[in-house]
């Protein structure tokens, strides 16, 4: 039999009565922490950005700016110009231009070599962009240093080698470039998306117009002085900022030849309708609500270390992130248990400290979608847990939470909330843990964990999602395909699947 | 009828229904479609006159051309129950290994061998092919089945990966099913269209909901008879005859069809399909094969169309 909303409102009850007895842990007040802030002095944060188009920063035909900001002060970083339709139109001709004219012409392996120049000076500034990613972004610095940075630099090694093999990846087609790709990417991971999408075109030979999201340009635009300084041939890769319009004049140009992009499953559907009967190719990575399923024979601390770093990791603003537990219901109380006790350990406030576990929601208005729904559950009946750790003054914070009592209908449990938010509900059975997993329109990712290993080998090929982690969770490589089933997306990123997006076979 | 019999032994005529969930059922609805001989046996239409209005064609042919059968018109319900069978049967059909897949897809090869006669004689009357022409196309249709029965245990292995990543992980990559993937058929060849695009979308697991040639439907209904007699199981194939222009924007809206194989050949019903795909992010691969008979029309890139890739991270240590 599967457990039932009464089930879920019975364990619910029997938590808060462990949470009000239980001694409360002290960390906070045990152990005081220093602060240990990474230095900003050594980003060189310019006034103004224009566009990069044409190998150089130009101002807008649009004549506009918009301000970024830092999303843990509020403060403005830099001015940033915005693309009309205009400047994406000037963007794509440069692109078209370089691409006739230059990159196309180039021996596929000089093509691979521009590709390792600009790892390598990914790496000599990797210090510069992690700060400036945890400023423009408000992720812990932890994060940008240890996770975005290494692997965006790990994106363009790995695909700089496959500029002149790609024969070898598709044996019997005769393998050619696009031409011009039309690249939009999101605000949670911002270089590493960059790098996400512009490794692989350049490696297939195409080039390139990117437009980063609106709340964090700034290290795309860091990333078009690297093309500079690694002399990558004018046009190749061309940087336009802007909001949704921005997108969609690239979107809707006529040249470009193929879209790809990362973002809200809303938006993707707009995308797929919008060149439906045009010759445009289109890859989607989506929207998500992993489910993180905890058998009663997984290894339980380790287990619950997983279920932090799948829901709180980049303070939960991870299209796969594990926003949906599953627990067994034998070892439900015990896992709620410690999960209580470790978002109290979560160390909540200035992404630049080093200490800092969860950093600033990313903008005023995810922060506001945040709320909403997060209301919605508790208005729904749902049971609210939340670290009660100190929330800054200024910025866009909220702090760690999961609910329990949540039944599969409840919007917490189906709408991908985007934030530091976990929705927990149990099972009896492993068909019963697939069933649930699999009952949602999305299809991103999900989290296994038990201690054997067929079991493991069992439910993960029973899982609709494109990308599943075993005693783990939010693993990336750039050899390893990633995107989604269902709503969640179509095509991959990453290994040799994902370098199909970025080719032409006759 | 054609070839009507000179003895006294009266012709028992076939009724032609639609195939859904292993069965052969009329439409709920009721409606009929007369299908008609073709005008001049030996010559086969133009394919290009064939895929611009189906319709207009069959009730100009009404006049002079003796009637072959009343088809069943298939309806939005209809469709609606297909993609109903074919989702009950598509996890089970997944389940199956390989090796069985495989053996069922030769299994139809063989059935099709056993109906090579009468599937001949039903393209020479439907559509003025010459008998060996006919006989060309049954016989490439055969030969695909074939080809397609041996690749059930060999795409995951040309198809999958094992991905050296950078940390303690055994992490692999495999292709799966996409789920129920409709089918677009092309107008002609109708036969071995058909089968072209449906023996890839079912070899690797998935399940498929058919809207047949509207111009040459009686094959593709005799056809069915091969898939009930191969050992593939109900609701895996399910073959729907009736109007593209009506069905089409229910095939492409539903949202427990999450792919779509468009070789229908019509630019506004692919556009239709390409933008009312976006409900559920449908996968949707439009095909434009001018050769059916080549050897490019067959192979690894059409079952790769409808396979999703999952990448599994499966820790190493102790």
């Amino acid at each position: 039999m599967s457990t039932t909303l009464a089930d879920e409102k019975a364990r619910t009850e029997a938590l808060k009565k462990i949470e009000a007895e239980k001694p409360r842990l002290e960390f906070g007040g045990a152990w005081e922490y220093a602060p240990a802030p990474e230095s900003k002095d050594h980003v060189r944060l310019e006034k103004r950005y224009g566009l990069f188009v044409g190998g150089e920063f130009v101002a807008p035909r649009s004549k506009k700016y918009f301000e970024t900001i830092n999303p843990a002060t509020e403060e403005v970083l830099a001015e940033v110009a915005e693309g009309n339709a205009a400047d994406i139109d000037a963007a794509v001709r440069a692109a078209e231009e370089a691409y006739e004219k230059r990159w196309r012409k180039l021996s596929p392996a000089q093509r691979g070599k521009y590709i390792y120049r600009i790892a390598r000076l990914l790496q000599e500034k990797s210090r510069e962009l992690a700060v400036l990613e945890s400023m423009n972004g408000g992720k812990p610095i932890k994060e940008s240093r240890d996770v975005d940075v290494p692997l965006a630099v790990a994106h363009f090694f790995y695909h700089a080698g496959w500029s002149d093999k790609l024969d070898y990846a598709f044996p019997r087609h005769r393998v050619s470039p696009i031409g011009v790709c039309g690249q939009i990417i999101p605000w949670n991971f911002p270089l590493l998306m960059a790098a996400w999408k512009i490794a692989p075109a350049l490696a297939c030979g195409n080039t390139i117009v990117l437009k980063p999201a609106e709340t964090t340009p700034l290290t795309s635009l860091h990333l078009a002085k690297i093309c500079q300084e690694a002399d990558l041939p004018p046009g190749v890769v061309n940087i336009v900022p802007g909001a949704g319009e921005t997108g969609a004049h690239l979107v809707n140009h006529p040249r470009v030849r193929k879209i790809a992009f990362t973002g809200s499953t809303d938006v993707g559907k707009i995308i797929q309708r919008s060149i439906a009967g045009t010759a445009k190719r289109l890859t989607l990575e989506l929207g998500g609500k992993a489910a993180n399923i905890i058998f009663e024979d997984a290894p339980l601390d380790q287990a619950v270390e997983g279920i932090i770093n799948g829901i709180y990791f980049n303070q939960g603003h991870v299209c796969c992130a594990g926003s949906r537990l599953l627990v067994q219901e034998s070892v439900a109380t015990a896992v709620l248990g410690k999960l209580s006790d470790r978002i109290a350990t979560l160390r909540l406030g200035d992404p630049l400290d080093k200490n800092t576990d969860v950093g600033a929601i990313n903008s005023k208005m995810q922060l506001e979608k945040i709320r909403e729904l997060v209301a919605c559950g508790v208005e729904e009946g749902a049971e609210i847990h939340q670290s009660a750790c100190a929330i800054p003054s200024r910025g866009f914070w909220f702090p760690p939470t999961f609910f329990t009592g949540v039944a599969q209908s409840h919007r917490i449990a189906r709408e991908e909330i985007f934030g530091p938010v976990l929705a927990v509900m149990t099972f009896r059975t492993p068909e019963e843990a697939v069933e649930k997993a699999n009952n949602i329109p999305y299809g991103l990712s999900a989290g296994v964990w038990t201690d054997k290993g067929s079991k493991i080998f069992q439910i993960t090929s029973k899982m609709k999602a494109g990308v599943i982690w075993a005693n783990t969770f939010n693993k990336f490589d750039p050899s390893s395909p990633f995107g989604g089933y269902k709503e969640s997306g179509f095509g991959r990123e990453g290994g040799v699947h994902g370098l199909r997006a970025y080719v032409e076979l006759s | 009828m054609l070839d009507r019999p000179r003895d006294s032994a009266l012709e028992v005529r076939k009724t032609y229904k639609l195939y859904v969930g292993g069965e052969f059922i009329r439409t709920e609805s009721g409606r009929y479609d007369p299908v008609y001989a073709a005008a001049r046996p030996g010559k086969g239409r133009s394919a290009s006159a064939q895929r611009r209005a189906p319709s207009a064609q069959r009730l100009s042919a009404g006049a002079q051309r003796p009637l072959l059968a009343n088809i069943s018109r298939g309806s939005r319900k209809d469709l609606r129950e297909a993609v109903r069978k074919a989702r009950a049967a598509q996890p089970g059909w997944a389940s199956k290994s390989a090796y069985l897949k495989g053996q069922i897809l030769y299994r139809m090869a063989e059935m099709l061998e056993g109906r090579a006669p009468s599937l001949a004689k039903l393209l020479k009357e439907s559509h003025g092919l010459s008998p060996a022409a006919a006989q060309r196309e049954v016989r490439a249709t055969i030969d695909r089945l074939v080809h397609y029965a041996g690749w059930s245990d060999k795409y995951g292995a040309i198809l999958g990966t094992v991905n050296p990543v950078a940390s303690s992980y055994f992490d692999f990559s495999v292709p799966e099913p996409v789920g129920v993937v409709g089918i677009v058929a092309p107008e002609t060849p109708d036969l071995l269209g058909l089968v072209s695009h449906l023996a890839p979308v079912v070899v690797s697991g998935n399940a498929a909901v058919v809207l047949l040639s509207e111009t040459f439907p009686l094959p593709a209904l005799e056809f069915a008879e091969v898939l009930a007699t191969s050992d593939l199981p109900g609701g895996v194939a399910n073959l729907l005859s009736g109007h593209k222009e009506e069905l089409v924007p229910h095939l492409a809206r539903h949202m427990d069809v999450l792919a779509i194989a468009d070789a229908g050949g019509d630019a506004a019903l692919s556009k239709t399909i390409a933008s009312d795909a976006a409900v559920n992010v449908k996968r949707v691969k439009r095909y434009d094969v001018s050769d059916y008979f080549a050897e490019k029309a067959q192979g690894l890139d059409f079952i790769e169309a409808f396979t999703e890739i999952k990448t599994t991270w499966h820790p190493i240590g102790v």
